[in-house]
């Protein structure tokens, strides 16, 4: 999830419509509703706008109006997602300069996502990925810093690409060879039992109230946490 | 790989504030060095090492080349939990080289990774787990003798004393730092504590060894408690040893594990031990490094005094503990002369290469000695062929000095300066005129 302020949406109009907005938030993207061009400027990040959700099913001149302000601003914005009713997809010709990507209104959360997801992907995937968490376990694979609780949680590199690795795959097992060649590389040369060495060590920093997570599974190998499915 | 360890070790250096990052190596002896450098120099160091005057460390350098370097090995860099609960400093053990970059012959843990690259030749990973016991004691004045904190016994739950809380706060302090340990409790002796680790690979234990000793330390002293790893403090109880449990791996599978032997020892198990009983004499003095050590040495007190091994008796010089059932993981044997004042390098590199020497040569391993030694006269240990350990730090100098085997597990640098800083213990020692022999002799004769 995007976790700085910099990469932030603007969202017209203002208020937001309440289905755009909970699927913004639920898939945690930072945002801002703006209702004219003077607020796009006025609450414009630093860093400029990261991108655009803008629904024309209401008001669609002031909306097409924003757009066209998105792309003629000095500080362009480049990711711009329009919301148009069934009956307003003729709108769309010949405005192709004026947006990325589409999605009908009233939208469907999961199609909204899976489009804001895509046009966002290459900017997006380094920092998407850049904060793992389970339960109080946070891990940040920018800056290779790890805390539980709050408090921070010194790991050696070895520590830490295992338990990245594992918190990245919560609820699955895996075998002493799997996590040998995906953590440490096929070309390290210590045995399988580096990882029981490894697994001990992150268990005892761990401390003793969640050394659980990290569950040993018998004659197959290891489990960190539960998977989210369930 | 490297390249993204040593991002990980800027990154936290940066991340977490530290201020100064010290650079651990260890000198012949075993004591732990150190010197710090700037979080600014760390990224120089890590490509291209630091380098520093070694003539000034016992053992490293002759004159002539006095200059080395210390290369960082990033996978060791941990924040030291005791400065400053925020981590304002951090450590990483060093290999030591030449300054063409070549390993340094002087450095202990480049000879123990030359030892671990020799049994990796063979197929063979190295596993170690020590118990090692020590002292707390109050912090002792010159010629004093040691003051014992608790009166307390093996196993005793003294939740009230000072040393009982001293040894968990080492322990979660020993977590922190990687290093899980398996057991702890208090020993026989009044004070006497041991902390058990669990086994890592023989590298990452030399290393834990010497970190283990300075953690023990530190705690203590924040306490005003003196902790210590002197083999034989008190007269009349027992000492501290660093009994090490030993086992090798080949292709994921316990090599000393063999599920049809009555003792479930593999050949390969039986051959490591008769190597190390043939060689025991020969690498006492690197096990045993002190002339105090041979004071821990005698009959009555739980260390080995004879060259022999059995299943379940303490008396011996290596036990075969019994596993768990069906635990082929588990199968290991313990060697019980080591004392905790050892340098865990060299040590480990010497009880590999007796081990190895055993499986390369076949050797056969000797009968079982099974009861209790120390009662038995020397002419039926002279008939069962059980010899004993040397009994002082000059005798076991003397078998040292004719072992090709430690000459080249040692490699010619450090067994020479080893021998002779040695010698120069026991002549400082021998020409002493102790208490014992003042009352013994002063009047009497």
């Amino acid at each position: 999830m995007p976790s700085d302020d910099e990469k932030l949406l603007a969202v017209f109009p203002d208020p937001a419509p309440i289905d755009v907005a909970r699927t913004l938030d639920l898939s945690g993207y930072s945002w801002k509703a703006i209702n004219s061009s003077q607020a796009l400027d006025k609450l414009e990040p630093s860093s400029g706008w990261f991108g655009a959700v803008v629904d024309c099913s209401q008001d669609p001149e002031s909306a097409w109006a924003i757009c066209r302000a998105l792309r003629r601003r000095d500080n362009r914005v480049d990711r711009i997602i329009v919301l148009v009713s069934g009956a307003q997809l003729a709108d769309l010709e010949m405005r192709d300069d004026m947006f990325d990507d589409f999605c009908l209104a009233p939208i469907h959360p999961r199609e909204l996502d899976s489009r804001l997801r895509h046009l966002f992907y290459t900017e997006m995937a380094a920092s998407r990925e850049s904060l793992i968490e389970y339960s109080g376990l946070i891990l940040n694979t920018e800056t290779y810093q790890a805390s539980f609780g709050g408090k921070p949680l010194d790991l050696t590199y070895m520590e830490y690409e295992l338990l990245k690795f594992l918190a990245q795959n919560p609820g699955k097992v895996f075998s002493r060879e799997v996590l040998l060649s995906r953590v440490w590389g096929y070309e390290y040369y210590g045995g399988a039992r580096t990882v029981d060495v490894h697994i001990r060590r992150l268990r005892a920093k761990l401390g003793e109230e969640h050394a659980n997570l990290i569950e040993t599974v018998r004659s197959v190998g290891y489990r960190f946490g539960q998977s989210k499915w369930g | 790989m490297i390249e993204q360890q040593r991002d990980y070790v800027l990154r936290t250096v940066e991340e977490r504030g530290i201020r100064l990052v010290r650079l651990w190596f260890t000198d012949v002896l075993g004591n732990l060095k150190s010197f710090a450098i700037s979080p600014a120099e760390m990224e120089n160091a890590l490509n291209d090492g630091m380098s520093f005057d070694g003539s000034a460390i016992d053992g490293f350098s002759r004159v002539q080349e006095s200059d080395v370097l210390a290369l960082p090995d990033p996978n060791t860099f941990e924040v030291l939990p005791w400065v400053d609960p925020k981590g304002a400093e951090a450590r990483v053990f060093c290999d030591i080289a030449k300054l063409d970059g070549t390993a340094f012959d002087g450095d202990p843990r480049q000879v123990l990774r030359r030892n671990l690259n020799s049994a990796r030749e063979l197929g063979y990973q190295f596993y170690i787990a020590p118990d090692i016991e020590y002292f707390y004691f109050d912090p002792p004045k010159v010629d004093s003798r040691p003051v014992p904190l608790d009166e307390g016994g093996f196993f005793d739950l003294t939740s009230n004393d000072i040393t009982s809380s001293l040894r968990k706060e080492t322990i979660r302090t020993l977590e922190t730092m990687s290093i899980p340990v398996e057991y702890s409790f208090h020993e026989d002796s009044p004070s006497q504590h041991e902390i058990d680790l669990r086994h890592t690979d023989a590298l990452t234990m030399a290393d834990s060894v010497m970190t283990f000793r300075l953690v023990v330390k530190e705690i203590a002293a924040l306490h005003n408690v003196h902790a210590t790893f002197m083999p034989k403090p008190l007269e009349g109880v027992q000492g501290s040893g660093m009994h090490l449990h030993l086992s090798l791996f080949k292709d994921e599978q316990n090599a000393f594990y063999d599920s049809e032997d009555p003792y479930n020892l593999s050949v390969t198990a039986k051959q490591f031990m008769a190597g190390l009983l043939r060689h025991a004499a020969e690498i006492t003095a690197v096990t045993n490094q002190n002339v105090n050590s041979y004071k821990r040495l005698v009959p009555g007190f739980e260390a080995p005094v004879h060259i022999s091994w059995a299943r379940n008796n303490r008396s011996g010089l290596i036990r075969v503990p019994i596993a768990k059932r069906n635990s082929d993981q588990a199968t290991r044997i313990e060697y019980r002369s080591p004392d905790p004042a050892c340098n865990p390098y060299l040590a480990f590199s010497v009880i590999l290469a007796a081990g190895l020497r055993g499986i390369q040569e076949g050797y056969e391993l000797p009968t079982e000695a099974d009861s209790n030694l120390f009662e038995m006269g020397d002419d039926m240990l002279a008939k069962l062929g059980i010899e004993q350990l040397p009994q002082s730090l000059s005798d076991a100098l003397r078998v040292m000095e004719r072992s090709e085997l430690v000459a080249e597990a040692l490699g010619e640098h450090i067994f020479e300066w080893f021998l002779r800083n040695k010698r120069a213990e026991w002549r400082g020692y021998k020409t002493h005129i102790s208490q014992y022999e003042l009352n013994r002799y002063l009047r009497s004769l």
